[in-house]
């Protein structure tokens, strides 16, 4: 008997982390043929770069950021890179999510194996994460051809990226468990918007009077921005890891909502 | 997760008896509330391993709401349950494991392909790649759909894609199975292959339970079966044992003009056990049915239709339950 219970709550333990990963590998079987999928979410970043970080950019002239003298493009670049971090979680955790909780009833099958509502939970967010990851490589390449990167600390750029991609992530997926119809997903780019223009990506929150920099600097685009900036362009301080306490504490807390709301939906 | 020191242990589950095989599903007074509505009213249940048992019942009698609190995927809103031995509110994932799950309503992948589908289902289940790509190929054989194996599931006929859930079900060689009206939409030659897989897996050791609304399903299949009716069992037995128990031996049906049963009925109903008033016929319950129907003529009645044959489930069904029409 007590040879079974240690051998149980061994196997138990051994496959702590693994169950997710199935989620991942059935997400990639299914996009591993479909290139669009893949390269709208390259191409996003690089299109705004483009147009504004350089575009744009001509008419700006070099301006002093964090103490150093920083091009526009420079500035414009880490936001581009945060901000499309953002889209792309949130692309992945609304409506793909929503379809396949309500219309696919995808989760209530493979909540009928030994998977439970957490393992989904992370497979998915891992899932998107690794997507944005793969994006923000590409980026970061595409912004060192183009010599927009100041610092070595820029490598650090893509595991912030993917501090944004789980923050986003895992909280839109728990709003997701809450929508009744496709109208509700309004609400998410009535939000995202917003976000995206003012989170201190296309200019220097030190633009804001007062108060509003004060509401700005605690939205989590803002920080998301700020830490891929200090980290590209070698600002780095220890307010930088505000930053990502700010992060992993947002995706935590909406893993365990979603984990909760899955349940709550599918377990009854 | 922390296991308590002495949780039960799987493979020597609690026993029936002293002697008797474990028991794999025992329920005491287990409830399903879904808010004010109670679909589930205090059952209890002691499935042996080994046994195939079924569920009858009309719609809504609460049949599928049992069978996901028996797959751990919903939890009993009161009463005791224990499946493997283990508890599912605490278990269950290592319950799920030996579980082979076919629900009413299929909850295919309809983004991956038709092969695709059993093997990642198999990964969820932590088996490696190459058992669950030989799994696959060799299920979707014996369910005759391999030459669709690289097509996506909508392009799958109904009783096709029910196929599938039910290869699905038995990609991880479970120890019980739990069919919710497996066999709705299939072609009788695909009923007769499923009853074939499921007979030769009862040999095997693998326990069954099933919920059906045939009557000749349950009577071929099932050691042991209940009749729920709005939340609670109102018979149990072999079926034999509950033709024997809840019919006469013989039934004598008779077709007259359409609105005439309803009269007709009072006249004759001296002549029988009970008389069973249909739509469009007269049930007579006795034990020599050629007899009875020697007396209805004898009154001077004269049946558009007549049949004498012997009491089936069908007929335990409608007495206990009031219906028949059950699709
Ligand atoms: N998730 C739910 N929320 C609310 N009510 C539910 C839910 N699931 C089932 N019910 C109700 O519980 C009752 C029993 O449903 P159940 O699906 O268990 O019946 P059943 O015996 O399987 O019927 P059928 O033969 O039609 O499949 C029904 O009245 C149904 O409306
Ligand atoms: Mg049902």
């Amino acid at each position: 008997m007590a040879v079974v219970t240690s051998g149980l709550a061994a196997s138990a333990a051994r496959s702590r982390w693994s169950p997710s990963w199935r989620m991942v590998l059935r997400n990639y079987l299914v996009h591993r043929r479909s290139k669009v999928f893949f390269l709208t979410g390259f191409l996003e970043p690089v299109l705004y770069l483009f147009s504004i970080g350089i575009g744009v950019g001509q008419l700006v002239e070099p301006f002093e950021f964090n103490g150093q003298l920083v091009g526009y493009a420079a500035f414009v670049a880490p936001g581009m890179l945060a901000a499309s971090a953002m889209n792309g979680a949130v692309l992945d955790s609304t409506f793909s999510i929503y379809f396949k909780l309500k219309f696919e009833k995808l989760y209530d099958a493979v909540l009928a194996t030994p998977m439970r509502t957490v393992d989904v939970a992370r497979g998915e967010i891992t899932w998107a994460l690794l997507r944005g990851g793969v994006y923000s490589v590409g980026f970061l390449v595409v912004m060192l051809l183009m010599g927009l990167v100041d610092s070595w600390w820029a490598v650090l750029a893509v595991p912030a990226t993917l501090l944004v991609g789980f923050a986003f992530s895992a909280v839109c997926m728990a709003l997701t468990t809450f929508m009744r119809s496709w109208q509700d997903f309004d609400l998410v780019t009535l939000g995202v918007m917003p976000l995206f223009l003012f989170s201190a990506t296309f200019f220097p929150i030190t633009q804001y009077p007062g108060v509003l920099r004060w509401v700005v600097e605690l939205t989590p685009l803002y920080r998301g921005v700020v830490l891929c900036r200090e980290l590209t362009t070698g600002a780095v301080t220890w307010a930088s890891a505000v930053s990502v306490v700010y992060l992993v504490a947002m995706g935590l807390i909406g893993l365990a909502v979603v984990s909760r709301r899955l349940g709550a939906l599918l377990l009854r | 997760m922390s296991q308590p020191v002495s949780h039960p242990d799987p493979t020597a589950a609690p026993r029936t008896s002293s002697e008797g095989p474990p028991s794999l599903i025992r329920a005491t007074g287990l409830r399903k509330s879904f808010g004010d509505f109670e679909a589930v009213r205090g059952i209890d249940l002691d499935v042996p391993a080994g046994e195939a048992f079924g569920f009858l019942g009309p719609n809504g009698a609460g049949k599928s709401s049992t069978m996901r609190m028996i797959a751990a995927v919903s939890p009993p809103s009161a009463g005791e349950l224990r499946i493997l031995g283990l508890d599912p509110a605490t278990h269950g994932p290592q319950i799920r494991a030996r579980l082979g799950v076919c629900p009413q309503e299929d909850t295919l992948d309809t983004e991956l392909s038709i092969r695709d589908n059993l093997v990642v289902y198999g990964r969820y289940f932590g088996l490696p790649r190459s058992e669950c790509a030989s799994r696959a190929d060799e299920l979707l054989r014996f369910f005759q759909l391999q030459e669709k194996a690289r097509q996506k599931v909508e392009s799958l006929s109904g009783g096709m894609k029910r196929r599938l859930t039910i290869a699905r079900s038995l990609i991880n060689q479970p120890d019980l199975l739990l069919l919710d009206e497996p066999t709705t939409g299939l072609d009788p030659q695909a009923r007769h292959v499923l009853w074939d897989k499921l007979f030769r897996l009862k040999q095997q050791g693998v326990t069954l339970v099933l919920t059906t609304h045939y009557m000749d399903e349950a009577e071929q299949l099932c050691d042991r079966l209940v009749v729920m009716d709005k939340g609670e069992i109102v018979a149990e037995g072999s079926p034999l044992a509950l033709i024997r128990e809840h019919s006469t031996r013989e039934v004598t049906e008779l077709r007259f003009g359409v609105g005439q049963h309803e009269s007709l009925a009072e006249r004759i109903d001296d002549l029988a056990e009970r008389v069973e008033v249909l739509p469009d016929r007269l049930l007579l319950y006795t034990d020599d049915g050629e007899e009875t129907l020697a007396r209805v003529h004898e009154r001077g009645l004269e049946p558009a239709a007549v049949l004498v044959r012997r009491s089936t489930l069908e007929d335990v069904f409608l007495h206990l339950t009031g219906r028949t029409l059950v699709d």
